[in-house]
């Protein structure tokens, strides 16, 4: 398949988790949305690894996944003691802070 | 990996392994002694800090070219470190004060300083977006060190919700670029721009994208929202930090990224960057003036020193005044961080529990009370604000001059307007303070009031003899590239 068919499937993916994050509301649906993004940006580095005949693209990915399951760790953490308290992960709640 | 590279990165790898060790040695120092876990923090920066200084200015490559240890890592290193010193010296009493201390607060902190360290070495690009990861992830969690408290847990979440979107753009921007070159390193970013080989529409949108991303985290005009909820939001140690270091470190990779590999495009860019910083600019010192909530205030008032700093990117694609532009930035956030730092001392000096006394009134008669912090206080405002006498006035008028120097005249006018107008709240506060009747109480932690008053002494004494440091700034580039 040409080069083209990838990138364009990236971008697809990339602007549909831009769309999420700014229009979903629960803050659970915002971070698979930023999944999303992350591996939009993943496809790319993989896809013009093969283009270029190149591993760093590659090598690039592993680090691009560890680095989001460090932050689904912190992220689902920080969700879980919001719920605690607020019981809602509703991102248009989140209005004690304003100004 | 050989034994070179781990001493080229000697300071980095200290700072990372005693953090982790920190983590465990905490677990068996007892509830009511966690100022141990403070004494170790700091004396792991302060060793840090030796080594970094041991080293010197020479330039050292190592683990392939992916990291580059020179003068430009070693001096923001050294301004990094120094606001993790503050930092621990602002937090101990603070956190035992609001019933929040834990042991890891130390940990995270020292991690966040690797980060910021391992982002001045970087000379490849996915070494710009682990260590953008490895300070932001410690600080998502420091943001929401008050948990139970309701403002701190959202101010967490709100932070890293919006730092993860902007690390996406980073990393996306970073793929767009290794797409345009085939290549992630900065030097063969470079080559492959100058040879021609590289795809000049992925390569500017990649550029952009990677714009984007460092404009949220350091809170440049419009990505900044996130900014006035989160500063308010945190606990105010953290905070101080924060807005310190977290922003440092995004305009130190703004910084090696645009000047080393994005020459060929600043005809693109600096259209783009003159809107940013006057917007900026305009902004946080417009929406500044109408916060009642101290944190809040400075929380826009550091938006706008950000429009200052991103003043000196304008001109970057102009050799001849490249140098004394950066210089100047580099010199600016030295007097950036020191006010900033003191004046955050002064707040949680007054601050009490539940965020009480955190209102600007709050301030009333405070320069009448304890004559000298309300002095430091002063300092702190007038240097924001560019009066002669401080460090403040200098920074100003080196970022004002070269760029000037370079032909933007009217960011310049821009700047010095804007400043005018940030007159007005920095000089509120110093109105309340002396000219307010007002009894307020201040903790009585030498520490806190240690760091209000060294910051305050540095301004006004770094002030009288601005020379050696702003030479230091431009020797500290020569070694950049």
């Amino acid at each position: 398949m040409p080069l083209g068919y990838y990138l364009a499937l990236s971008a697809v993916m990339f602007v549909i988790g831009i769309v999420g994050v700014l229009v979903r509301r629960n803050a659970l649906i915002v971070f698979m949305s930023l999944e999303l993004m992350f591996n939009a940006a993943n496809l790319l580095f993989v896809t013009f690894a093969a283009y270029y005949g190149t591993i760093i693209g590659q090598i690039s990915v592993f680090f691009v996944m560890t680095v989001a399951a460090a932050e689904v760790a912190v992220g689902l953490a920080l969700m879980v003691a919001i719920f605690r308290t607020k019981h809602s992960i509703d991102v248009d709640q989140m209005s004690s802070l304003k100004g | 990996m050989t034994l070179n590279d781990l001493i080229t990165i000697l300071p980095l790898a200290f700072l990372a392994a005693w953090g982790v060790l920190l983590l465990l040695v905490d677990l068996w120092i007892p509830a009511n002694r966690k100022g141990l876990t403070a004494i170790l923090a700091a004396g792991g920066l302060a060793v840090t800090l030796g080594l970094t200084l041991a080293r010197g200015q020479h330039s050292l490559e190592a683990f392939n070219g992916m990291v580059s240890v020179d003068g430009f890592a070693v001096f923001l290193d050294v301004i990094f470190l120094g606001s993790g010193l503050a930092g621990i010296a602002l937090a101990y009493d603070y956190l035992k004060r609001t019933h929040i201390e834990r042991g890891e607060y130390y940990s995270l902190l020292l991690f966040t300083v690797a980060g910021m360290m391992l982002m001045t070495y970087a000379n490849d690009l996915v070494i710009v977006f682990l260590a953008l990861e490895l300070l932001s992830l410690p600080l998502y969690v420091m943001a929401g060190f008050a948990r139970l408290q309701l403002l701190s847990e959202e101010a967490a979440l709100k932070y890293f919700l919006m730092g993860a979107f902007s690390s996406t753009f980073v990393l996306y921007g970073v793929a767009l670029i290794f797409g345009a070159t085939a290549r992630t390193d900065l030097p063969g970013v470079v080559a492959a721009v100058q040879g021609g080989t590289a795809n000049p529409v992925f390569f500017l949108v990649g550029a952009a994208m990677l714009l984007v991303g460092f404009g949220f985290k350091s809170a440049v005009m419009p990505f900044h929202m996130w900014a006035p909820d989160v500063y308010q939001g945190s606990p105010s140690s953290v905070t101080a930090f924060m807005t310190v270091g977290a922003k440092a470190a995004g305009f130190a990779a703004l910084l090696r990224v645009f000047v080393v590999a994005f020459q060929s495009i600043s005809a693109d860019m600096t259209p783009i960057l003159w809107a940013l910083a006057a917007l900026t600019m305009f902004g946080g010192n417009i929406l500044a003036i109408a916060q009642s909530n101290i944190k809040r205030m400075l929380a826009y008032a550091s938006i706008a020193q950000s429009g200052y700093m991103l003043m000196a990117f304008v001109p970057y694609g102009q050799g001849a005044v490249l140098k004394d532009t950066i210089a100047a930035m580099l010199f600016f956030l030295v007097t950036y961080s020191l006010a900033t730092l003191g004046a955050w001392a002064v707040v949680i000096a007054l601050e009490k529990e539940e965020n009480k006394d955190l209102e600007i009134a709050d301030y009333a008669g405070l320069g009448r009370k304890y004559p000298w912090l309300g002095a430091a206080m002063t300092v702190f405002m007038l240097s924001f604000t560019g009066m002669p006498l401080t460090l403040g006035f200098w920074g100003k008028f080196y970022l004002f001059s070269t760029a000037v120097e370079g032909g933007f005249t009217g960011l310049a006018l821009v700047g010095l307007l804007t400043s005018l107008i940030s007159a007005y709240y920095y000089l509120r506060v110093v109105v309340y303070m002396f000219m307010k009747p007002g009894e307020p109480t201040l903790t009585q932690d030498p520490w806190i009031q240690l760091t209000a008053l060294v910051s305050a002494f540095l301004v006004v004494a770094l002030s009288l003899f601005p020379g050696p440091l702003l030479d230091y700034a431009s020797a500290a580039l020569m070694l950049l590239r």
